[in-house]
């Protein structure tokens, strides 16, 4: 293991998708991104929504954090990091699962 | 069912006011035949009978109205959902129209296939209640033989489906003592998430009250044991508690506030702020055959009685938590103060809260044996 990814708590070569019975979608009555879940409507903020966009079953970690560090320019170490507690956090709850 | 909605913590409290809110949730009570007979049912004490539900269109139109009001999560509720044939067409309706679908059924007389169809319909999430955590308790309180038994197959069978799965528990004094044995059931079952609800004392579970009431030691040791529970089965299990407001201090903040999160529409298509509160006479309720669920949301008498702090009495409206609990329950302010409008009784400021507590420790103390099962009235009764 390197340096850098003694921090991380997901594969970079993992793929996240989001659990049966967890939805993302746009919520126009209230002008905004909502993911879904039992019993839960959770509103994730603009950083989430843009990971969750991603996040469709396909899509690696590693490649999600590449595309958002193309699409917004910004710092590598700080996208993975924000990433992988993300989506961590929600595979905890049970919200994503990651595969490998 | 006994069905709360639970949404959005995240949503602001709404300024004194503020534009009409948004409802999040909306309970689809699509029948109320059911195979079981519980005690504490939520459905009212004249139930609707099978020729005067809503159609399949009817049904299909509203969901629709309710995507464009706001509504985020369509509970399929009942009765038993599942005695509805059409229950497939709506779940794929729902999902087209963009809703997260919840399915909540006692799971007596759903075979695999069907569930089959469900989940292939779309349906996001299955709530299954349990009646107690053993068979015999499960059994006696439903008054179905074996019923015990069948839910526990469903259960595996939603969960082989890759279905999440919350075990619904209502509690009251027959089981009160089981709530680990409830935890232990859903864990065993793979369920993430629990509700364990204390009865709530309307319709139903009103005329039962002195067969259901448990005593002021039994409740706080349940809470304990919930609270234990909670801290220990951290992101193991979800548990949702709804409070035993009887002995408490403050009322629950019933339906998150009237008219400002959810709304519930009958068999028959009535459109109610909460799904006791045909209890409360004087309320017109509008229905989905005549308005459009915009219509009823926004301009309905029903909706607007209680909506926002302007129709408290002084005692809540110069209170510092009028927006924590709203004034708590109007169905039981019905019931025990007999005016809607009250500061809810299970308030420790209401002049009515020592009658409430006595009320309770009564009925407790009187230890009622025989349960009067929810069930239709007797066809001579009805009109
Ligand atoms: S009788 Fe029981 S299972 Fe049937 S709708 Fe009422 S509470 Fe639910
Ligand atoms: S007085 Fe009214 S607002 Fe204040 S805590 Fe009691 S019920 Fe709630």
């Amino acid at each position: 293991m390197t340096a850098e990814t003694t921090s991380t708590r997901l594969p970079a070569n993992g793929v996240p998708k989001l659990a049966r019975g967890v939805r993302l979608r746009h919520d126009e009555a209230r002008g905004q991104w909502v993911l879904l879940a039992p019993e839960r409507v959770l509103q994730p903020d603009p950083v989430a929504v843009e990971i969750l966009k991603r996040v469709d079953g396909e899509r690696t970690i590693e490649a999600i954090i590449d595309d958002l560090i193309l699409a917004f320019s910004v710092e590598r170490g700080r996208v993975a990091a924000d990433v992988d507690a993300f989506l961590a956090g929600l595979a905890e709850k049970g919200m994503v699962e990651v595969s490998s | 069912m006994n069905e709360r909605v639970n949404v959005a913590s995240h949503a602001a409290p709404a300024p004194l006011r503020a534009p009409l809110p948004i409802p999040y949730g909306m309970l689809a009570e699509l029948t109320h035949r059911c195979p079981l007979m519980c005690p504490y049912c939520s459905n009212p004490v004249e139930l609707d009978r099978r020729n005067a539900e809503l159609d399949t269109a009817t049904w299909l139109r509203v969901f629709e109205e309710a995507a464009k009001l706001g509504v985020l999560q369509v509970h399929l509720s009942g009765g038993e959902p599942t005695a509805r044939r059409d229950l497939e067409e709506m779940i794929r309706h729902c999902v087209k129209v963009g809703l997260y679908t919840n399915l909540i059924t006692a799971g007596v007389g759903v075979t695999p296939e069907r569930l089959q169809a469900i989940s292939d319909a779309g349906i996001d999430h299955v709530q299954l209640s349990f009646q107690g955590a053993t068979p015999e308790v499960t059994d006696h309180v439903s008054n179905f033989k074996g019923a015990h038994e069948r839910k526990l197959a469903v259960a595996r069978e939603v969960r082989r489906l890759g279905l999440p799965l919350t075990i619904n528990s209502v509690v009251h004094r027959a089981n009160i003592h089981q709530i680990p044995d409830f935890l232990e059931l859903a864990l065993s079952l793979g369920a993430r998430r629990i509700e364990i609800a204390h009865a709530q004392y309307y319709g139903w579970a009103l005329r039962n009250r002195g067969a259901l009431m448990p005593t002021r030691e039994q409740v706080f040791k349940a809470l304990d044991v919930v609270e234990e529970a909670r801290v220990r089965l951290k992101g193991v299990l979800t548990i949702d508690a709804v409070v035993p407001d009887y002995y408490a201090k403050y009322p629950k903040a019933c339906m998150n506030g009237w008219g400002r999160q959810s709304l519930n529409v009958t068999p028959s298509g009535k459109v109610l702020p909460c799904h006791a509160a045909e209890m409360i006479p004087s309320l017109d309720f509008w229905n989905v055959r005549e308005h459009s669920l915009a219509e009823i949301w926004q301009a309905s008498p029903a909706f607007n009685a209680f909506r926002g702090t302007d129709w408290m009495p002084d005692l809540c409206r110069s209170c510092e938590r009028k927006e924590i609990d709203w004034g708590g329950c109007r169905c039981q302010a019905m019931a025990i103060a007999g005016d809607a409008a009250a500061t809810d009784p299970a308030c420790h400021k209401s002049p009515l809260h020592a009658h409430l507590l006595a009320l309770a420790e009564a009925d407790a103390a009187a230890d009622v044996a025989e349960y009067d099962y929810r069930r239709f009235s007797t066809p001579d009764r009805a009109q």
